[in-house]
């Protein structure tokens, strides 16, 4: 019964044989292959927490565009209300503008009247001192055709002079 | 549809080339005596080993394999083909020695044997490539093939993820590792890896040839004692080689009621019988599952011939029924092939890790020391 009493032959080669498999597998084999599914389930961990990391930051980055657009907005609504403001403001000053203008105007016509006027008057008046000394000259003439009447002019402008001094 | 018709038909012939290689064995056994036939006799030839490998349908070719034997005078080699044939009476002379396979009635039936002053002697080494030895070099081609292809893989295609083949051996691979070695032998499961993954495809390749019924195949490997024991003896000298103080003093002096340790050492007794029960358990396990997988395959096709001598009709209703058991029969052993393998794995696994127990006041300085490994 071969079969049940192992034979050296076969033992012996067995042993060469598996210690060759056994070398060349410890050597080459098993600790590529270690190394590599290890490897690889680390680049799978990493690339699944790299993938979580990019999904956060794509919804952060949802929440962050929507702070941008938001600070957008109201920086638009400010400076829609800015520029209304300023709007208003230029119309104002605008108007103050044109009213201290048109006062300055009214005042400059206002004395250049004035000063007609006081010309006109002047030269009026001295018409009418004009005219009223020609009556006056015509009038005393009148009145000093006769001796009289002119002595007793003289004798009261006299008076008058005496009184003054 | 055309695919099943093509499988169905491969895997009939497979099936029946066992059936053409016994039927001429049969024949050759009708030789002797006309009436029935000697089917213990076909069945230890095909369980056992052989000086040449024989090819399907003619049982007088074989291939011719080296024999190296060291007779009375020295180291001689030669073809097997020398002496398995008939020519010059199955002797063959080499040098000054006379070799010759002893016969049936022998004391060293099958064996080469050196023809000296008319007597058979058993020479004093004989390390011939047999047939045997012949299939455990092919098995561990193909093993060092199969394991060195996933580790190219690993090195040459980096990152991406294996598919096919490679992607089928890696699955194995990481079955065993992450299935049987890491959760037994924890951190020093990189430690041992090594040697339980190489026992493992190196078994799980020697049991699927063993089903293999045509040359590359067809030794009976794992169902062949030797082929065991040095497997079993591996696990044994590296559980003891590489075990803790903790491991021995367990065996001498066992955590028992002391009424059991003196004055008679009943429980190490008890342990050291363990120690080598284990192996033996381990041999005896694989060699027994398979060789009885292949012997009953063997039976089955045999019963053909069996009952051959009872007329057609009965023949041809036993090829049927003896034909559908053998294949199922090979079915599961395939089944068996994966399942031994990793019985045997499991339990190297196993009794290395007991040799690697830390004492509990132990365990926690161990922990601290030895780092995690991933």
């Amino acid at each position: 019964m071969e079969l049940f009493t192992p034979d050296f032959g076969l033992i012996f080669w067995m042993f060469v044989s598996f210690a060759i498999l056994f070398v060349i597998l410890w050597r080459w084999g098993w600790p590529a292959i270690m190394k590599g599914v290890s490897d690889r389930a680390d680049l799978i961990d990493k690339g699944v927490e790299y993938a979580q990391s990019a999904k956060e930051q794509l919804d952060h980055a949802r929440e962050e565009a929507d702070k941008y657009i938001a600070e957008a907005r109201r920086q638009q609504a400010d400076m829609l209300r800015e520029a209304d403001k300023m709007k208003t403001q230029i119309i104002e000053e605008a108007r103050t503008a044109a009213q201290t203008e048109a006062k300055k105007v009214m005042d400059n016509a206002k004395q250049s009247i004035e000063q007609e006027r006081k010309a006109a008057q002047e030269q009026f008046r001295n018409e009418v001192s004009t005219f009223a000394l020609d009556i006056a000259q015509k009038v005393v003439r009148n009145q000093m055709k006769e001796e009289k009447a002119q002595e007793k002019l003289v004798n009261s402008l006299l008076d008058e002079i005496e009184k003054q001094n | 549809m055309k695919q099943i018709f093509s499988t169905i038909a491969l895997a009939l012939i497979a099936l029946l080339l066992p059936v053409a290689t016994l039927a001429s064995a049969a024949e050759e056994g009708n030789g002797e005596h006309k009436e029935g036939i000697d089917a213990q006799g076909i069945i230890f030839e095909h369980l056992g080993d052989g000086y040449g490998w024989e090819v399907p349908f003619n049982h007088h070719k074989r291939i011719p394999l080296p024999v190296i034997v060291w007779g009375s005078d020295g180291l001689h080699v030669f073809s097997s083909s020398r002496i398995t044939g008939h020519a010059n009476g199955g002797v063959w002379r080499d040098g000054n020695a006379e070799f010759k396979i002893a016969g049936k009635d022998s004391p060293y039936k099958g064996k080469v044997v050196e023809i000296i002053d008319g007597k058979e002697v058993k020479p004093v080494i004989d390390i011939s490539i047999t047939k045997n030895v012949c299939g455990v070099f092919i098995a561990v081609l193909l093993c060092v093939w199969c394991i060195l292809s996933v580790a190219r893989w690993h090195k040459t295609q980096g990152m991406k993820g294996p598919r096919k083949m490679v992607g089928a051996i890696e699955f194995v691979i990481l079955f065993i590792y992450d299935g049987v070695i890491k959760p037994t032998l924890k951190n020093k499961a990189q430690k041992f890896a090594p040697y339980l993954l190489t026992v493992f495809f190196f078994i799980l390749i020697m049991n699927l040839l063993g089903l293999i019924v045509i040359f590359p195949g067809g030794a009976n490997l794992t169902g062949n004692i030797a082929v065991t024991l040095v497997l079993a003896v591996l696990t044994f000298v590296i559980t003891n080689l590489f075990a803790t103080k903790h491991y021995w003093k367990e065996i001498f002096n066992p955590d028992v009621p002391w009424w059991l340790k003196y004055p008679l050492p009943i429980m190490p007794i008890i342990e050291i019988f363990g120690v080598f029960t284990k192996p033996a358990a381990l041999t005896v396990r694989l060699f027994a599952n398979m060789m009885g997988g292949h012997m009953i395959v063997i039976v089955l096709t045999l019963l053909i011939f069996i009952f051959a001598a009872m007329g057609p009709v009965v023949t041809g209703a036993t090829a049927v029924v003896s034909v559908i058991f053998s294949v199922f029969m090979l079915l599961i052993d395939v089944l068996v092939s994966f399942i031994q393998a990793y019985v045997f794995t499991m339990l190297s696994t196993l009794f290395i890790a007991l040799g690697q127990e830390e004492g509990h006041h132990e365990s926690h300085e161990e922990k601290a020391v030895v780092p995690q490994n991933p």
